[in-house]
């Protein structure tokens, strides 16, 4: 998951000239509300063809953390229609690859088909949409294969293991706080009945988007849309209603020493806003920073810590606009061989001092906004790009138009924004600090 | 994410079918060579190069990761540019060049807007031909690579991979780690950095392009580009491999570590690229643990037993031998069990080969899925690259799919018979296993 939402993010961060589009999607609504979203690019016979729901591992009951994701697992074992594992089965015989992918906002299946075996895939995933069978005995047997995931990317993984004990620290009861996978115990306790209940509640065409990228035209997706999914009823919808989170109330601090970490980390994070959540227009000033502060090798946290101080490996920032309710504004950092701990920390955080002290001038805004921006020319040249970065913005609740005229928006933005939003995110209380150490250090 | 995605098929596998234009051979008036597809549908292009018998297994005896910092520093300072100046200038103008080390060969890819064309190839053709390797930058990247190895060497996944290759070559340059060792890389120098470039010559360069460039636009950069390059690259031939046999017999090599899940590689022989029977194996390998969900480790493992969340197996064809690898993740108490189950299905696969079933399942997937490589610019440079890389005839991508579908049952059980001995099979386990 994480590597993913890595690339998407660049994706998204890499959206177009002022003026222009991005990826020029149509899009329509079905009757039963199910919206249809088609991107055209015709360089070679294939398609991408998604579902992404608009409920994710932040929707899961108190106590069921992880359902969604493993729910998204047994929607590939079978329906009234298919057996176990046919549905992968059938794509790969067909020449296809097909997988899933659950967040903390949406959770969305794809395949990847030569264009001719479009309606082959739309029949099936129209199928799963309505018909899933959730077989008790099927559960317990993904139970233990979604345990031996976690174990891959968590248990096993001492930064994993941090980065999870950092979350109730940022989010003291709003959802954000639980790791997308799961804590173990939840997923332990997850009933058949609960997630027959989920599947009912939230898989439905209304709560759906579906988006086809690639050698197709909209009138022969709307055709095929209207042949498979038109005919599953619309059912209402609850609101998606999470905890509110309370002010923050820090600075804190975790810690994670294990003794097999040979190479140690540094971050920080400080809860930020959202694209929908944006009432001032931050999340764009955002962007922007981020890539002033971790945009390349002449970006500000490298030059300084890596190349003039020569006390860090790696150092950099991230965020992602990309979320429905709040997002985070991040710092990382590794030190070099012989480096404390302590004075990395120390470095960075007067970087950080110095940033909201003194702002970022406007030829770094400039430079910033001419890189985002050309990033949007190279988005199109990849077929499946345009489809994960809609998807992750009509997931996360924002809009066709905002993913198109980001460019513009990216464009508009001035040093003053970009100094007022980091003064308004940056600041100690909303600070969250994580070390991840080895023995002796 | 339901599965881990396995960035390990092998390029050099796959093919095409109805790319909008084929590829077409450019060559520059100095004679070099560089396969082209153009596509004008964005203002974008893509190089990809790689120079064959250059890469991290050409490092001498003490130098072990010499070509992973060459790469790593080329784009470090060259010409007029210091480090920062020349990193600035790539940023400024949107232009990714970067190089990487594989086993084999040296690899380099620039991607362009068109509007900064010239300038692109001109940061290619510095960084190529006068990189500066100063002293703070080659430091600084030692330190990131020094980092790498220690962050590395803890990473249960890493661990095995390292120790299988150690164990399965114990004499040749592909047992070492590409990326050198602590000692190898800080006693690393300036002089051993400028000698390395000598393995880039335009005798050993590969060179493909896609994108908005046509045949008479480019030939011209590729001769101010690359035309600078020694004719003949200095390089030592690498002497010839065999995977060797599991030292310990059948008893797997544990790598002690606490952790709930152990790791486990495993890997025989496999086959070299250039084997009459290389698409027989390479649908066997789809059909025993290359076919996502389809395949038998899949189905053994993670389906029928919930023993893992991945199992999975690929080819891996360096020039001097071929390898076959396989690996899979599970609890310290199911790791007995789970390389029971890998060693029963290769003893299945020797003794009766594959159904006519599975063998038309893979076919069709294999065929079909050929065109899904054709997802962005670079990878459809990559891929004429890998074809050059392979000497398989630029009309390879259409001629493809027929020599999957040759494949038949006897070919497959044939190659089964030769390779999945299960007695030779290398099995190397990270993690703290129970009842091995």
């Amino acid at each position: 998951m994480h590597r993913l939402a890595l690339i998407l993010l660049a994706v998204l961060m890499a959206p177009v000239p002022a003026g222009a589009a991005v990826f020029n999607p149509e899009s329509f609504q079905l009757a039963n509300g199910l919206q249809v979203v088609v991107i055209q690019n015709h360089r070679a016979p294939i398609v991408t063809h998604m579902v992404w729901y608009k409920v994710g591992d932040a929707d899961a009951p108190e106590g069921q953390s992880g359902m969604p994701h493993l729910l998204e697992h047994l929607m590939f074992k079978g329906t009234k229609n298919l057996q176990p594992g046919q549905f992968s089965k059938i794509v790969a015989r067909n020449g296809g690859r097909d997988n899933a992918f659950t967040g903390s906002d949406f959770t969305a299946y794809y395949q990847n088909v030569s264009a001719d075996r479009l309606e082959l895939v739309m029949k099936m995933e129209a199928d799963r949409m309505a018909n899933l069978t959730l077989d008790p005995k099927l559960i317990e047997t993904e139970r233990q294969v979604v345990l031996e995931e976690r174990r891959t990317r968590t248990d096993n993984e001492p930064s994993s293991r941090l980065r999870e004990k950092m979350g109730p620290e940022q989010f003291a009861v709003h959802p954000y706080r639980n790791p997308v996978i799961g804590w173990e115990r939840d997923i332990k306790a997850i009933t058949p009945k609960d997630l027959k209940a989920f599947y009912q509640r939230w898989y439905t065409p209304n709560n759906a988007i579906l988006i086809v990228a690639g050698d197709v035209t909209p009138q022969q997706v709307l055709g095929l849309a209207e042949t498979y999914y038109a005919p599953i009823p619309a059912r209402p919808l609850p609101k998606r209603e999470r905890a509110s989170e309370p002010p923050p109330t820090g600075p804190k601090i975790v810690e994670l020493r294990d003794k097999s970490v040979k190479q140690p980390l540094w971050m920080r994070e400080y809860r930020a806003p959202s694209r929908r959540l944006d009432p001032e227009g931050q999340s764009y000033a955002l962007e922007v920073l981020e890539n002033i502060l971790a945009g390349g090798a002449t970006s500000r946290f490298y030059e300084s810590l890596v190349v003039r101080q020569k006390l860090a490996a790696s150092a950099g920032a991230s965020y992602s606009a990309d979320r429905y309710d709040y997002s985070e504004f991040g710092f990382y950092a590794s030190p070099n061989p012989g480096i404390p701990m302590a004075r990395l920390e120390e470095a960075m955080e007067s970087e950080i001092a110095r940033l909201t002290e003194h702002g970022v001038t406007e030829e770094e805004v400039a430079r910033a906004k001419g890189r985002l921006i050309d990033a949007a020319v190279y988005a199109r040249d990849s077929l499946a790009g345009g489809a994960y970065a809609l998807g992750r913005a009509l997931g996360t609740g924002q809009s066709i138009d905002q993913v198109e005229n980001w460019p513009e928006r990216i464009a508009e933005v001035t040093a003053d924004q970009v100094n007022a939003a980091l003064r308004a995110v940056l600041t100690p209380k909303a600070a969250v600090t994580g070390r991840l150490l080895g023995e002796g250090m | 994410m339901r599965r881990l995605l396995l960035a390990l098929l092998m390029l050099a596998a796959s093919a095409a079918q109805a790319l909008a234009a084929p590829p077409i051979r450019v060559i520059s008036p100095g004679g070099i060579e560089a396969w082209l597809i153009e596509d004008h549908a964005n203002p974008i292009l893509s190089l990809e190069m790689a120079w064959r018998d250059s890469g991290a297994a050409y490092d001498a005896q003490g130098k072990e990761g010499l070509a992973r910092l060459m790469a790593a520093t080329l784009d470090e300072g060259a010409g007029p540019y210091d480090s920062q100046a020349f990193q600035r200038k790539l940023e400024d103008l949107s232009i990714k060049l970067s190089f990487n080390a594989g086993m084999d060969m040296m690899q380099g890819s620039l991607i362009t807007l068109s509007r900064h064309r010239t300038q692109a190839f001109d940061m290619l053709r510095l960084s190529l031909n006068q990189p500066r390797f100063d002293d703070d930058a080659v430091l600084r990247i030692k330190g990131q690579i020094l980092a790498g190895l220690a962050r590395s060497s803890e990473d249960p996944q890493t661990m095995v991979s390292r120790g299988w290759y150690a164990a399965a070559f114990p004499a040749h340059p592909y047992g070492r780690v590409s990326d050198g060792t602590q000692d190898s890389v800080a006693a690393m120098t300036r002089a051993d950095l400028v000698a390395a470039t000598q393995r880039l010559g335009r005798a050993n360069l590969i060179v493909g392009v896609v994108g908005d460039i046509t045949p008479a636009e480019l030939a011209p950069l590729l001769d101010s580009t690359f035309g600078p390059l020694p004719a003949k690259p200095a390089i030592h031939p690498l002497p010839s491999a065999e995977v060797g046999i599991p030292a310990q017999g059948i008893k797997p090599l544990v790598l002690k570590k606490a952790i709930p899940q152990s790791v486990v590689q495993f890997g025989f022989a496999g086959v070299k690229r250039n084997d009459p029977d290389w698409f027989a194996a390479y649908v066997l390998n789809y059909i025993l643990g290359g076919g996502g969900f389809s395949s038998r480790l899949m189905v053994e493992i993670r389906e029928k037993r919930g023993l893992a969340y991945s199992a999975y197996s690929y080819l891996y064809p360096f020039n001097q031998a071929g390898i076959w690898i396989g690996g899979v993740a599970t609890r310290n108490d199911k790791v007995a069990q789970s390389i029971k189950l890998v060693r029963k299905e290769l003893a299945r696969l020797n003794a009766d080969g594959v159904s006519a079933g599975e063998l038309q399942d893979a076919k069709t997937y294999l065929t079909g899925s050929f065109a899904l490589r054709y997802d962005s610019s670079a990878n459809i440079a990559g891929l004429l690259v890998a074809v050059q890389a392979d000497h398989l005839g630029i009309d390879y991508l259409d001629r493809r799919n027929e020599l999957v579908m040759k494949v038949t049952q006897a070919d497959v059980a044939r190659v089964a018979k030769r390779l999945f001995k299960p007695e030779n099979l290398i099995v190397v386990v990270a993690g703290d296993p129970k009842g091995l």
